[in-house]
C-alpha cells in the first residue's frame, strides 16, 4: 500500500510526457555503456573497500565467544561511555532541531548585509578537519581562554564540539524546502486572522519537518562517530567525558582488538539503525511532499 | 508570515550569535593566534622536514583516493540511476555507510583485515607487504571516508536530467562511448567536479581512521592533521596552530570553490 502511494503521483506527474509502455522502454544508453561490467566493477570496489572490512570488525568481535563479546560490550567503562555517547548525541541532535530551524529561517526569510558571506561559511564544518576543528574550540573555550570561558575537559566541551561538526547538517536540509515553501498558504492564514505563532506552528512546521527530522538523524549519527574533534578537548576522562569512539581508540592502542572490535559492532549497529531511520524519514517525506 | 521587526530582528540576533560564538570567532581566533608572533616563524614552522613530509604525504594519498573514487561514482551513480536491477536498494544503502561509521570504527576494520592479525595479516607478511602502520593503510582508510561524496552528488543530476537526450543520441546511431562522452558527461560535470572537491576536502581532513592505521612515524607515515595532533601533544602549541591554519586555509579554499560551484549549477549552466 505504501508503495504505491509513494510511486502513484510521481508516475503521474511524469506519465504525460513518458510513453505508454514505460516498462518496454529501452534501457539507457549511459546505463548500458558501462552495463553489468562497469556495475560490477563497481560492486566489487564497495565490497572490498567497505564491506570486507566492516565484516571483519563484527567477526572478530565473537573471537572469544558470545560471553566474551557480552563482557566487553557491558564492563562498566564501555557501558559509562556508550551511555555519554548516546546522551550527549541526542542533546547535540535536539538543540540542532531548535538552532538549525532558527538559522535556515534567517538565511531564507530575513535579510541582512552579509548575508551571502554567513550562508557560505555555514559549510566550514563540514570542509574543516575535525582535529582542527577541536583546536580551535580549545583555543576559545579552553584554558587560554581570551573571554575568560574555560570548558575543557568537561562534558559541556563534549558537546560543543559535536555542536560545532554537526552544525550544517539540519540546516543544510531544512533552507531548500523552506526556499521552496509557498507564501500564498500563510498569507492566506494571515488574512484570516491567524497570529505568527499559529502560522508557524500549523503552516510552516508541518512542512518542514521531514527536513528537519532527517537533518537531525544526520547531525546524531555523526555525532555518535565523532572522534577528531573531541579527542583533544575531552580529556578523555573515564566514566566522565570519556565518549565510545575515544574508548575503542583506546582499546585498539592498548592491543585489546577483541574489546575494541566488540565495542565497535555496537556502533556499527547505532549507524545501522540510523541509516534505516534516515531511509524512512525519505520515504515518508517524499509521501508527503506533493 | 509576515513577521513584525521586532521579532525579526531578534530571531536574527540570536540566529547570528551563536553562530559566532561557535563558529565565526574560533575560526578567526585561530588565525589571530597563528599569526601573532609573525609570519616568519609561521613559515618556518610550516617548512621543517617534518611538515614538508606530511603535507606531501597528504597530496599524495589523496591524489590516490580521489580519482579512483571518482571514477567509481560516476559508474556507481549511472547504474544506480538508469539501471534496473536486483539489490539495488540494499547497495544504495552500503553506500553511506562511510558516512554513518565511526571514523576509529573505520580504521579498526583496517587493522582487522590488513594488520598482522587481520585475515590477510600473515599473507601480505610473507609478501612483504606493510599496510598497516605505512602508507597503504593510509591510503586505504582514505578511500574508504571518500568513498560516497561523487555517487551522492552525481546519481541525483542523472535522474533530474533524465535520458531523453541519451535515447535521442542513441536513435542517432551514437555509441555508447560517445553518448556517454557528448551528453551525460557535460550534463553532469557539475554535480562531479562538487563531488571532487568534497572528497578532496575529506580526504585532506581525514584524521581519527587515518590515526588508528598510520602508526604515526614522524617523516614517514605523518599526514598533515596527524602532525597538528602530535604537536599539540608535545606541546609544540605554535607549530600546532601553524599547521592547523593551513588546513584551515585549504578548507576555506575548498569552501570558495564549493559556493562558485553551487552558484553555477543554481544558475542551470548544465
Amino acid at each position: 500500500m505504501s508503495a504505491t502511494s509513494l510511486t502513484g503521483p510521481r508516475s503521474a506527474a511524469s506519465g504525460g510526457s513518458a510513453p505508454a509502455g514505460g516498462a518496454a522502454r529501452r534501457a539507457a544508453p549511459a546505463w548500458r555503456s558501462t552495463g553489468a561490467l562497469g556495475l560490477g566493477v563497481a560492486t566489487l570496489w564497495l565490497s572490498v573497500i567497505v564491506l570486507l572490512p566492516l565484516s571483519a570488525v563484527v567477526v572478530h568481535s565473537l573471537d572469544g565467544g558470545l560471553g566474551a563479546f557480552w563482557d566487553a560490550v557491558t564492563s562498566r567503562q564501555a557501558l559509562s561511555a556508550l551511555r555519554f555517547t548516546v546522551l550527549v548525541s541526542l542533546a547535540t541532535a535536539l538543540i540542532n532541531v531548535i538552532g538549525g530551524t532558527l538559522i535556515a529561517w534567517v538565511l531564507v526569510r530575513d535579510r541582512f548585509p552579509g548575508k551571502r558571506f554567513v550562508n557560505a561559511l555555514i559549510d566550514l564544518p563540514f570542509a574543516l578537519p575535525t582535529i582542527v576543528a577541536g583546536l580551535v574550540l580549545l583555543t576559545l573555550y579552553g584554558q587560554r581562554s581570551p573571554v575568560g570561558i574555560d570548558i575543557a575537559f568537561t562534558q559541556a566541551a563534549v558537546l560543543v564540539a559535536l555542536l560545532f561538526v554537526t552544525l550544517p547538517f539540519v540546516i543544510r536540509s531544512v533552507q531548500p524546502v523552506l526556499i521552496e515553501l509557498d507564501t500564498e498558504m500563510e498569507e492566506a492564514a494571515l488574512s484570516l486572522g491567524a497570529r505568527n505563532a499559529t502560522i508557524f506552528r500549523r503552516i510552516v512546521l508541518p512542512n518542514l519537518v521531514p527536513a528537519i527530522l532527517s537533518g537531525a538523524a544526520l547531525a546524531f549519527a555523526r555525532a555518535v562517530g565523532e572522534f577528531g574533534s573531541i579527542v583533544l578537548i575531552s580529556g578523555n576522562i573515564p566514566f566522565k567525558t570519556q565518549v565510545s569512539s575515544v574508548y575503542v581508540f583506546n582499546l585498539i592502542e592498548s592491543d585489546a582488538p577483541t574489546s575494541a572490535a566488540a565495542v565497535s559492532t555496537v556502533l556499527l549497529l547505532v549507524s545501522l539503525a540510523v541509516l534505516l531511520a534516515i531511509r524512512g524519514l525519505g520515504r515518508w517525506g517524499a509521501r508527503h511532499d506533493r | 508570515m509576515t513577521v513584525d521587526r521586532r521579532w525579526q530582528l531578534s530571531l536574527r540576533v540570536v540566529a547570528l550569535a551563536y553562530l559566532g560564538a561557535l563558529l565565526f570567532v574560533p575560526v578567526g581566533l585561530i588565525f589571530y593566534r597563528t599569526f601573532e608572533h609573525g609570519l616568519a616563524a609561521v613559515w618556518e614552522s610550516i617548512t621543517t622536514p617534518a611538515a614538508i613530509h606530511a603535507f606531501q604525504l597528504t597530496l599524495e594519498v589523496t591524489l590516490i583516493a580521489v580519482p579512483l573514487n571518482t571514477l567509481f561514482g560516476i559508474v556507481m551513480a549511472i547504474a544506480l540511476a538508469r539501471g534496473r536491477w536486483r539489490g539495488k536498494g540494499l547497495i544504495n544503502a552500503f553506500i553511506d555507510l562511510p558516512f554513518a561509521v565511526s571514523p576509529i570504527v573505520i580504521g579498526l576494520s583496517l587493522v582487522l583485515v590488513y594488520g598482522v592479525h587481520g585475515w590477510f595479516g600473515g599473507a601480505l607478511a610473507n609478501a612483504g607487504i606493510q599496510v598497516i602502520f605505512s602508507v597503504p593503510g593510509i591510503v586505504l582508510a582514505t578511500i574508504f571516508v571518500s568513498l560516497p561524496f561523487v555517487v551522492r552528488e552525481v546519481t541525483p543530476v542523472l535522474k533530474e536530467i533524465g535520458d531523453d537526450q541519451e535515447q535521442a543520441a542513441a536513435t542517432l546511431g551514437a555509441g555508447a562511448w560517445t553518448t556517454f562522452r557528448r551528453i551525460t558527461l557535460p550534463a553532469i560535470r557539475w554535480g562531479v567536479a562538487y563531488g571532487v572537491v568534497l572528497s578532496v576536502a575529506r580526504c585532506i581532513g581525514e584524521f581519527g581512521a587515518v590515526s588508528v592505521v598510520s602508526g604515526k612515524i614522524s617523516g614517514e607515515t605523518d599526514t598533515l592533521t596527524l602532525l597538528v595532533d602530535k604537536r599539540f601533544s608535545n606541546f609544540d602549541l605554535a607549530g600546532a596552530y601553524a599547521a592547523s591554519a593551513l588546513l584551515a586555509l585549504i578548507a576555506l579554499v575548498t569552501l570558495l570553490a564549493m559556493t562558485t560551484m553551487n552558484r553555477r549549477r543554481e544558475e542551470g549552466d548544465t
